[in-house]
């Protein structure tokens, strides 16, 4: 465990990616394998599910720290973080020092032997073993632990960066280890080497291909898309669909299929899930699951996709009444050949040619956009992207292969425009991570005749300069506090963007507004001048 | 309760006695003010005419300014203001800072301004004067803050300084200006290598040094001195120079904020640092509790900082009668504090 808790903060104390690269590696060279299985496995963000209760790990902090509830959530509030409150609370009790924390098990070992075994234990037993733990444990250590037990595991380092450290230990692309590493990777020191060799048969374990990412398009209205992006005979448009980004693996007899969240989507949606396509070998495809109106046959919001989704249970009645489809838009392999390295184009040709042959109302090919008109047409087309419920448009260069991960230049998201209002800044919450400490978590209202109804939150969107600023207005501006919530005086006007606006019984406002964020600070305007809800129901 | 509400009470310019006529740490222009220290939130100009400790002096006149009329008191002192007897003693937070012991028809208040109680070889040691009625802050009155003996702290600081002079980096030390910088100058191991200190720090630096404070010997960083510091050194700047072009001019550094909110791993990211360390001159949660226990004070007021925590704990625990003095300090930054209002430690 001391390998692992230096490790967790070398990696916090640096923002280098030199050196958490180096970091990384020294720590997957210097241990065991099945050390590294585990590391890997925490550090890609997986967890532990269901091993213990965060309120009954608060309670046990709070029986060893000797502090009350109350004093917890004070404290909480403040950190941000509540496996770290926790170890400074305990540790401020125990005093261990770094030099008297006696943990010396492995962390595989400590995985296996202290932490595994609490599933399915008394809560009672959990809690004597954990605070044991934490008696031997320093601060650090500690804190560590809490942060294996309660899951949200996050040190700075993307999925991607310890890719690129596995990659140079295995001397091989870095592509190639993240397709190893997609799906659920079971930590074990034979899979570690595994992966190091490059025995795991890529194709036989149904694993999704790293997903090709987006940049946003931003551009200023002075600009030309043409000088931007060059001809636009050069790109394939395609509408950018407002569902769930997903991976459809088809082999002879069974469908997987992933989110670009690497979650198993077949138990959600098993009407896809069991569709055995007639055609000649393995193919993958890149798609968007969408709630679909086959009366209309046209797409169903987003909020109808997320109704089903959310579900625990997929039931028969929920089956029916949203419906739903896989919109394809790119093929990764075909004939159980990968072809990510084919253009754009090529991929293109052979989606179709698969297509011509598939016959599902489940299975839709997404369109692509006629080129005539060049770059002023595909901006007018952009701008009836809300009549045709979509995002925006994605531009997709033709010469380009099918990439990993987020590179800049090859593929383009443009959406549309976003709403915006102005509204009046009426609470604020301290917030977590980086944010902890600082009010940064704010809810917005606007007018309803003389009154302001509470329309959204937002955490976004203000600069780190800003956010200060606006942190001691709050401070010296507050007019009552309700728990961990400051209500302050209503004078502070914000732009709030956001991407589509719906009614809603359980908010006060009566409608919900869908990713609201900051777009500025509204320093020019007084709160009496900030929209009103009858302004935003107009949109609706 | 009443006589503590008539001994000391809030007013709009600041901390008010009534029967002595005069301020403490005020935050408007009044006619006298009792300064416990130099800090920019408690010594502010404009003031008619002020009272501070002897050793405090000369630092608050080069807060309030050089025409302003100051007066000093030794520590221990007594002085008659309007009948209310007035003393200044020892509050370890920097050099001369000091606690108000106001006394008046055998009624006691002191006013702890900042305090701390650990070692600091660069100040007075905090002195615990009993007291009916004492009024403390709570910048770190949570239990989540539990200061570490200073000398652990400053063998870490000089342990990844001697770290980065043999990787070739300059160590860039964010500390404040005031009182932490010259903790730290004292707790520096002057062989590793040269130290270079901000023009912010420096300026104090030679009142401690009169004072026989063991500062060790600096090099002021600047254009003129870069390449002293380029790839070598430590650097004890003040937080706002963190992103400035000042900085930029001494090349590749590692960068580290010394304070007690470094305690604190969201803090620390928010800053983009490389490492925190944890040392505050204020007074940690354990500290107030045995701070209020030693005066044996029964009334208990809190000022700036987590107040709430402390009040309910100081009346359901401790059986205290506590309150809240909702003061200014801390909450109305003063031009270079803007950058750091919250980090005066």
């Amino acid at each position: 465990m001391r390998a692992f808790t230096n490790l967790y903060f070398e990696l916090d104390r640096t923002n280098k990616t030199k050196s958490k690269l180096r970091i990384l590696r020294d720590y997957f060279l210097s241990v065991s394998d099945e050390d590294a299985a585990w590391a890997l496995f925490f550090l890609m963000g997986q967890r532990l599910k269901r091993l213990v209760k965060t309120s009954d790990l608060k309670r046990w902090a709070s029986d060893s720290c000797g502090f009350p509830d109350w004093m917890i959530a004070d404290c909480y509030d403040h950190v941000g973080d509540l496996a770290e409150t926790l170890a400074l609370l305990v540790k401020a009790k125990t005093k261990v020092s770094h030099l008297e924390s006696k943990v010396e098990a492995g962390l595989s070992d400590f995985v296996s032997s202290a932490l595994l075994p609490l599933r399915g234990l008394g809560s009672e037993v959990q809690g004597e073993r954990i605070q044991s733990l934490w008696n031997r444990m320093d601060c650090a250590m500690g804190f560590v632990l809490n942060k294996l037990i309660t899951g949200g595991f996050r040190v700075g380092v993307s999925k991607t960066l310890v890719i690129k450290a596995l990659a140079e230990i295995a001397e091989v692309d870095p592509a190639v280890m993240a397709h190893q590493l997609m799906g659920n990777w079971e930590p074990s020191g034979a899979n570690y080497r595994a992966l190091l060799s490059g025995d795991a048969s890529k194709q036989e374990t149904g694993k999704p291909y790293p997903f090709c990412l987006a940049y946003p398009l931003e551009i200023k209205k002075e600009e030309r898309l043409d000088l931007l992006l060059g001809a636009a005979s050069d790109w394939q448009i395609e509408p950018k669909w407002d569902g769930i980004r997903a991976q459809m693996i088809h082999r002879e007899q069974e469908c997987i299929l992933w989110s670009r969240g690497e979650q198993l989507l077949n138990e959600q949606i098993p009407e896809l899930a069991s569709v055995v396509l007639e055609s000649e070998g393995a193919f993958v495809l890149d798609g968007e699951v969408l709630a679909w109106d086959f009366e209309s046959d046209v797409v169903r919001s987003f909020s109808d996709l997320q109704m089903r989704l959310g579900r625990k249970k997929v039931t028969a009645e929920i089956q029916e009444s949203v419906p739903i489809i896989f919109m394809a838009y790119d093929l990764l392999e075909e004939g159980g050949v990968d072809v990510r390295s084919l253009s754009t184009f090529e991929r293109r040709k052979r989606l179709e040619r698969l297509f011509a042959s598939l016959e599902s109302p489940l299975f839709r090919l997404s369109p692509t956009l006629e080129l005539v008109g060049g770059w002023d047409a595909i901006a007018a087309e952009r701008l009836k992207s809300r009549e045709k419920r979509v995002e925006g448009l994605m531009l997709k260069h033709g010469e380009s292969a099918y990439g990993v991960g987020r590179k800049k230049g090859t593929w383009w998201k443009w959406k549309v425009e976003p709403y915006t209002v102005d509204a009046v800044l009426v609470y604020a919450q301290q917030g977590h991570g980086r944010r902890a400490g600082v009010f940064s978590d704010y809810t917005f209202s606007i007018w309803k005749g003389d009154t302001l109804v509470p329309f959204c939150k937002a955490y976004s969107g203000l600069s780190d300069v800003e956010m200060k600023s606006v942190d001691r207005w709050i401070r010296s501006n507050t007019v009552s506090r309700h728990g961990p919530v400051r209500v302050v005086q209503p004078d502070l006007v914000f732009e709030i963007a956001f991407e589509s606006v719906q009614e809603s019984s359980r908010h006060k406002s009566g409608i919900a507004v869908r990713f609201p964020r900051i777009h500025r600070w509204r320093k020019d305007k007084p709160a009496k001048d900030a929209d009103t809800l009858d302004s935003v129901r107009a949109l609706l | 309760m009443s006589r503590t509400q008539t001994l000391v009470c809030l007013r709009e310019e600041g901390l008010y006695c009534p029967a002595g006529d005069f301020f403490i740490d005020p935050w408007k222009p009044v006619q006298k003010a009792l300064v416990t220290h130099g800090h920019s939130d408690h010594a502010r100009p404009y003031m008619d005419a002020y009272l501070t400790s002897s050793s405090g002096l000369p630092i608050v006149r080069e807060r309030v300014g050089r025409s302003a009329h100051i007066e000093g008191l030794d520590f221990g002192q007594t002085l008659k203001i309007n009948g209310v007897q007035v003393s200044f003693h020892p509050a370890g937070h920097l050099l001369g800072s000091s606690q108000i012991r106001i006394e008046h028809k055998g009624f006691v208040c002191v006013v702890g301004g900042d305090y701390k109680l650990e070692e600091d070889r660069s100040c007075e040691a905090f002195e615990c004067v009993p007291c009916d009625q004492f009024i403390t802050e709570s910048t770190f009155a949570l239990p989540i803050y539990s200061w570490e003996p200073s000398d652990s702290v400053f063998q870490s600081i000089n342990e990844w300084w001697r770290q980065n002079e043999e990787a070739g980096l300059t160590s860039v030390l964010f500390a404040y200006a005031l009182g932490k910088a010259q903790r730290v100058l004292c707790g520096l191991d002057p062989s590793i290598g040269r130290i270079g200190v901000h023009g912010a720090v420096d300026i104090f630096n030679k009142h401690y040094l009169a004072a026989g404070y063991p500062i060790p010997e600096t090099v002021r960083a600047s254009r003129n001195t870069k390449e002293q510091f380029q790839g070598k050194g430590i650097i004890i700047a003040p937080g706002s120079t963190q992103n400035s072009p000042w900085l930029k001019q001494f090349g590749e550094r590692s960068e580290a904020f010394v304070s007690g909110w470094m305690t604190v791993r969201g803090s620390r990211r928010r800053r983009g640092l490389d490492r925190g360390f944890v040392l505050s001159d204020h007074v940690d949660w354990k500290g107030i509790l045995k701070a209020v226990e030693g005066t044996g004070a029964e009334f208990v007021g809190v000022t700036h900082g987590y107040a709430d925590a402390l009040v309910r704990w100081l009346k359901e625990t401790e059986g205290k009668t506590a309150y809240e003095l909702n003061t200014l300090y801390h909450a109305i930054a003063s031009g270079e504090d803007e950058e750091n209002g919250k980090e005066l430690s």
